[in-house]
């Protein structure tokens, strides 16, 4: 009985939905707004509460044991703990968008900025000319660099142009394949958990 | 020897990034700039607009992580449209957390132009939930949509907004975006109300917007920190203070740091065939 | 000739029907211009039921149609239009359009290609399976990524070390989340046989209640319900960067054997990926973000893609049911290539056949 309630679930409002799109009816529009735009939303800001109850044992268990690392959980609970009492207390004000301006904002492009430096050294230990594929691939990759810094122009001026015709052909093609698979797996596997035939989103069998 | 340099400890490597972005932080190389058409369109576009006339709306729909990109293009419009007397509706974007973006620009660009009045040569528009809706209700009125400014102003109180109405008094949005939202600009903004529309984007997104391009639906695009590079290459040309010209010191570094990569990969090559080959 | 100059004439052919295919409550307007006359702006009015005729909006001169929305069904509207030429005169009202009653449809006729296709696949869907139910066969490609699942495992359990499961930043509405929560129930299972254990942080609630409910399930499978922990399957935050700083951190300290990538990623791919292979681990990633896959081949040992990493369930229950849904899956691929295959040869010579068939409304 446990698994039968979410599959009964699953397959009423899959098909209710699939019917829901190809009806243009306001019944229909109707149906849409108050399970998509109303339930839905509903729902997952009460899941965040679990969300936040997860974060917060998580965090004090951490701290409690002191186990490793326990006073970066320590400054993560202070941090939320703060923010919260702040963005309520001042309703948005100056000490607010002090804490976006010099904290989130370097916090995040710090993180962003890594990338730079692990390309780096991914493209050292991997990039590597093993057969006729990664060969091209290595090739074009260089080029492709090349051409979108001013010292490729420099070198020679057609490259921007070379790059461009890169960008907008071989790479196009690849990409729609992928993407026309991807769709209909994305299909297949929807009409999978509808039917219930996937079931391991459940827990099992 | 080889064997040891291809287990390199990958700090070196890391050592290696950052002197290649930092040195020509610091000393900038100067590479010469090549305008490219997208980016010549925008500015263009705005160069040739009438002082005092219709209004430009510079939109910062982006947060602070695609900063580095989008916020030199934000600094650069604005610096072209307070130079040239254009009036400037700075609308903080679509979501709550891209408003700082917007104030951070406005605060470097100011200090370079004592006379600029606020009220009169610009406006500060801050967040409203409704992202695409807003665009339509823009279409409308702009000050019924807002009420008030980001400092809490009555727009209707402001010289420049009893001219600016709606789009028939704005000559161009341009939206800086790290998302899909410009499209969004294109719908409800040019197709229902004909307001023409220009954008920023970021290095990876910027192929996806060719197509606009090319049907002309975009008036023109910066794409990316070299897009960014150029549009401050094209003001300082035109003898407007660039400021600190933080997206062309980048592209120096940008095209360092990628002939640096080339030459790791070439060498890391280089080894892998010679230890191969000893085997 | 004076007269012309005087009057500029008023767009003609005005013409208003119910819009098709939506909800009500709306009619389009169509019209074209004087020929001659070069415009500026359109401006439409309105009359509802032979009421005096209302101003309902100004339109620039390229634009030749206008949906009408908020209208009540049921009611007869008539329109007329004005326009404003490039010197700024305004022409006469034209003729008023013959009356229309927005009402609302019950299908979109403009989709009727669609839904052929979603009933179409459905059937290959239910065939293949009952087909496979009967006991036939069916072969099933070699997938590395997943076959190497078992060893990543063990090696962890051999090293004495936890195993990362990183269920990605999608929510349970991106099938690639889906996926990785198929996945992650074999891999938690084998982990809880072999005791060792497995940590899950999460950016979405939704999908962390999902993961708890499938760790636990697949410990009680094996038998050891006792060695769950709610607190290795937790939330993290939902920014994406600091969740990245978030999974790195946990890579640095509790040093997993394995760390294993699945589901929907974007720029903090790489970020994780490498990371991990700082700390000497065993990687597999498995995602259907194109445009991160290239970040994830160079930094993991092995790379599920795309439609791989869907197919997974099936791969590793091999379900003959879930197996067969594959093939429904591999036809529909077939046709739609055959296709776009004729569709391309076709508009070569100029016959657009299919490619009008594909246009949706």
């Amino acid at each position: 009985m446990r698994r039968t309630g979410p599959l009964v679930v699953a397959f009423i409002m899959g098909f209710a939905m699939i019917f829901q799109y190809f009806i243009p009816h306001p019944l229909s529009q109707k149906f849409y707004e108050i399970m998509v735009q109303q339930w839905l939303i509903i729902i997952s800001i009460f899941l965040y509460l679990f969300g936040l109850r997860s974060f917060t044992l998580y965090h004090y268990h951490k701290v409690r044991r002191k186990k490793e690392g326990w006073y970066f959980s320590l400054i993560a609970l202070l941090a939320a703990l703060i923010t919260v009492i702040i963005g309520f207390g001042t309703r948005r004000g100056p000490l607010f968008d002090k804490i976006y301006d010099y904290i989130l904002a370097p916090l995040q492009a710090t993180m962003f900025s890594l990338l730079a430096f692990f390309i780096a050294s991914a493209a050292y230990r991997a990039f590597r000319a093993r057969n006729l594929e990664a060969t091209l691939l290595l090739v074009t990759a260089t080029i492709v660099m090349l051409g979108r810094v001013p010292f490729g122009a420099f070198m020679w001026h057609k490259l921007p142009d070379v790059v461009e015709w890169i960008l907008k052909y071989p790479n196009m093609a690849a990409q729609r394949g992928i993407l026309i698979g991807v769709g209909l797996g994305m299909i297949a596997t929807s009409m999978k958990i509808i039917l219930g035939i996937e079931r391991s989103y459940l827990g099992g069998e | 020897m080889w064997e040891k340099l291809l287990r390199l400890d990958r700090r070196w490597i890391f050592v290696l990034v950052a002197l290649s972005v930092l040195i020509p932080l610091l000393r900038p190389l100067g590479l010469p700039m090549r305008t490219t058409e997208p980016v010549l369109n925008l500015y263009t576009y705005i160069d040739t607009l009438k002082p005092h006339d219709k209004a430009v709306i510079l939109v910062t729909d982006f947060d602070p992580s695609t900063m580095p990109e989008l916020l030199p293009m934000a600094e650069a419009i604005m610096r072209h449209c307070f130079a040239r007397k254009i009036p400037l509706i700075l609308y903080g974007g679509m979501y709550p957390t891209f408003v700082g973006m917007a104030k951070m620009a406005l605060s470097r660009v100011l200090p370079d132009f004592p006379d600029v009045k606020y009220g009169e040569d610009y406006v500060f528009l801050g967040y409203i939930p409704g992202t695409s809706l807003i665009i339509l209700s823009m279409g409308e009125s702009i000050s019924k949509t807002f009420g008030n400014d980001y400092y809490g102003n009555k727009l209707d109180s402001l010289p420049l907004m009893q001219r600016v109405k709606n789009y028939d008094q704005v000559a161009l949005v341009i939206d800086l975006s790290g998302s899909g939202t410009p499209v969004w600009w294109i719908i409800y903004g040019y197709q229902r109300y004909g307001v023409r529309v220009g954008c920023g984007t970021t290095a990876v997104s910027a192929a996806q917007y060719y197509p606009y391009l090319q049907t002309g639906q975009f008036v023109g695009m910066l794409g990316g920190l070299k897009g960014a590079a150029e549009y401050e290459t094209l003001i300082e040309r035109a003898g407007i203070p660039p400021g600190r010209k933080t997206a062309s010191i980048g592209m120096d570094a940008q095209s360092i740091v990628h002939l640096m990569l080339i030459f790791l990969i070439i060498l890391g090559n280089i080894g892998y065939f010679i230890v191969r080959r000893k085997r | 000739m004076l007269l012309y100059l005087l009057f500029v004439s008023p767009p003609v052919n005005v013409h208003a029907y119910d819009t098709p295919d939506d909800a009500g409550g709306s009619i389009t307007v169509e019209w074209s211009p004087p020929p001659g006359v070069e415009v500026k702006f359109y401006e439409v009015y309105r009359s509802c039921e032979g009421g005096p005729y209302e101003f309902i909006g100004k339109f620039i001169g390229s634009l030749h149609s206008y949906v009408d929305k908020g209208l009540e069904d049921g009611k007869k509207y008539t329109y007329r239009i004005r326009l404003i030429d490039v010197n700024g005169d305004t022409s006469e009202f034209s003729m008023p359009s013959s009356p229309a009653v927005p009402s609302p449809q019950w299908f979109k006729k403009g989709k009727l290609n669609l839904f052929i296709a979603v009933v179409l696949y459905f059937g290959f869907l239910i065939f293949f399976v009952q087909s496979a139910k009967t006991g036939k066969r069916l072969f099933i490609r070699r997938i590395a990524g997943l076959d190497a699942l078992d060893e990543a495992v063990g090696r962890a359990t051999e090293m004495g070390r936890p195993i990362l499961y990183v269920p990605g930043l999608g929510t349970m509405g991106d099938v690639a989340t889906i996926a990785s929560v198929n996945i992650l129930k074999p891999v938690a299972k084998k982990a809880a046989e072999y005791e060792t254990p497995i940590i899950v942080p999460n950016r979405d609630p939704i999908v962390m209640t999902v993961a708890q409910q499938v760790v636990k399930e697949a410990y009680l499978e094996a038998g050891r319900p006792d060695a769950y922990r709610e607190d290795n399957v937790f939330y993290l935050t939902d920014s994406q960067f600091a969740y990245a700083a978030g999974v790195d951190g946990i890579m640095m300290r509790e040093r997993p054997a394995t760390n294993l990538f699945m589901g929907m990623f974007y720029a903090e791919s790489l970020i994780l990926a490498e990371t991990g292979n700082m700390t000497g681990a065993i990687q597999i990633a498995g995602t259907d973000a194109v445009a991160q896959l290239p970040f994830f081949i160079a930094a993991c040992d092995y790379t599920i893609i795309g439609e791989e990493l869907y197919a997974a369930s099936a791969y590793l229950s091999q379900d003959p049911k879930l197996v067969g849904s594959l093939k429904a899956q591999d036809l529909g691929k077939a046709i739609l290539m055959f296709l776009l295959l004729l569709g391309s040869i076709l508009s070569l010579c100029n016959i657009p056949l299919i490619l009008n068939f594909f246009r949706t409304l």
